[in-house]
């Protein structure tokens, strides 16, 4: 019986790919009703989910199983309250303090964090020695470290109009960041053809048994 | 109409069908291209090689099934490779469902380990929101911050989790991301403000905004970027999977792919557009 209802389970799953995938011939009532039940089901999945998940283990069960150690847990617990009375028009108000705390905490710990890490060590590390290095490609690549970061950041000085030298360095940098554009792109190919392997897998793997699933 | 003329109004539709058959046929007959292996992936396994006898290691799992195709191989195959190590494995997640793709991963490896023993060897500690902060605050006091596992197990009753503390409790951090929170902030916090060594995995797009903490100061030991960063580490432990299989058809796709992007480019260019442009 388990077993029927795996493979009933893959033929399903077959079923609402090829819907999903029937967009790219053109749009059609088929894939409208697999959008429709993904978008149905991951709403109801994420409503019991957060439920039983994350509100009952983080909030639920240790105010009641051991309020004493857990009364900071009240604080929390109204915050959300606050964020809910949002669905209230004559009340709406009240969720701003929810968000202030959200924003001003978030915004506090990630100003400091993010100051460290992507300002001040990335900083440091362009600065270095570009004449030495065991071998000529380590020391080319100093050079492009240092000239990309360098004509990148000129080409976002706005407050000096591009031109005569300035106007070459800042080209230089679209030059860099044409490069860095094209990387991403390369890479945001590669991970939506690993999505369509994924897909391929299943259906060549789990569905077909093509191959190994 | 000239041949790049009709190539210029080609339908969309021939261009998906050609990339559908470019992935299908590799996956069915194996072409066994060459993969090398690069240094950021070659970091990550002398990490997770190197690290002493018994090492604690704390693996992330903040990612869900929308980007499981490319993530949750590298995931299997660092798993493999600290059981093979005989390390103590603990597994949270910044994303909720990145607890079920944790079980999933712990799962598929049981076949080839079934020795090992859950809060023994390893530990799924499950979800808990914050990303940032939530990291920060294990950086301090990891049994506040998961005072049960996922299954709602007190964690004084883990036996793996007796000389856990806190982050610097462990001999290094694997994060395997796709977005925010993920690996971003277990650098920006456990790296940066605790000193723990973190390498991981993500999606090829978050490749670029990750790649400059790969640098000196060691901000990133090691990075797995996408399919191909996870076919490689398979390749490294010698445990071919999912990966491995996918990059034959990778490898195909991206040839198709720049293949149309020459055709295009010649054909904006001899059939006259980039004058119509500029009009």
């Amino acid at each position: 019986m388990a077993l029927t209802m795996e493979r009933l389970g893959v033929w399903i799953g077959a079923a609402l790919t090829f819907a999903i995938y029937s967009f790219l011939y053109k749009d059609n009532p088929v894939y409208k009703i697999a959008e429709q039940i993904f978008v149905g089901i991951s709403a109801g999945y994420w409503f019991i989910y957060t439920i039983f998940n994350i509100l009952k283990p983080n909030l639920y069960t240790p105010l009641t199983s051991d309020f004493g150690n857990n009364t900071l847990l009240v604080l929390p617990a109204i915050l959300g309250i606050f964020m809910l009375c949002r669905l209230v028009p004559k009340i709406n108000w009240v969720s701003r303090y929810a968000i202030s705390v959200v924003v001003g905490t978030t915004a506090g710990l990630a100003l400091i964090r993010t100051l460290q890490s992507d300002v001040i060590t990335q900083m440091s590390e362009t600065i270095m020695n570009p004449f030495s290095g065991p071998n000529a490609a380590v020391i080319l690549g100093k050079w492009i470290l240092i000239i990309g970061t360098t004509t990148g950041i000129i080409y976002f000085f706005f407050s000096k109009k591009h031109t005569g030298a300035f106007g070459a360095t800042a080209k230089l940098g679209i030059v860099f960041l044409m490069i860095s554009f094209g990387a991403a792109f390369g890479y945001t190919v590669m991970a939506r053809i690993s999505l369509l392997i994924g897909r391929l897998q299943y259906l060549l793997g789990e569905w077909l048994g093509i191959i190994q699933p | 109409m000239s041949f790049f003329e009709k190539l210029m109004k080609i339908d969309r539709r021939i261009i998906f069908l050609l990339i559908f058959i470019g992935v299908a046929v590799p996956l069915i007959v194996a072409l066994n291209f060459t993969l090398e292996i690069t240094q950021p992936v070659r970091k990550v396994y002398s990490l997770v090689e190197d690290a002493d006898d018994g090492a604690y290691i704390l693996l992330s799992f903040d990612y869900g099934p929308s980007t499981k195709p490319e993530i949750q191989p590298m995931a299997i195959a660092v798993l493999k490779h600290a059981f093979e190590r005989d390390y103590k494995v603990v597994c949270s997640a910044l994303w909720p469902m990145g607890v079920l793709m944790c079980s999933e991963a712990i799962e598929s490896v049981k076949e080839e380990y079934p020795n090992i023993e859950y809060g023994v060897d390893y530990v799924n500690l499950g979800y808990k929101a914050g990303g940032l902060v939530t990291i920060n605050h294990m950086g301090k006091n990891m049994r506040e911050t998961f005072p049960t596992d996922a299954a709602n197990n007190p964690i004084s009753e883990i036996p793996i989790m007796d000389n856990i503390k806190n982050l610097t409790n462990f001999d290094f951090i694997v994060g395997f991301s796709s977005g925010s929170p993920g690996l971003k902030q277990w650098v920006q916090v456990a790296h940066d403000a605790y000193g723990v060594p973190v390498a991981g995995g993500s999606t090829a797009v978050q490749v670029p905004s990750l790649s400059p903490y790969l640098n000196r100061e060691n901000q990133l030991e090691g990075l797995l970027g996408g399919l191909k960063g996870a076919a490689e580490y398979e390749k490294l432990i010698a445990s071919p999977g999912t990966a491995v299989k996918g990059m034959d058809a990778q490898s195909i796709a991206h040839l198709l792919i720049i293949i149309f992007i020459t055709i295009g480019n010649i054909g904006y260019f001899v059939t006259g557009k980039y004058k119509q442009k500029r009009l």
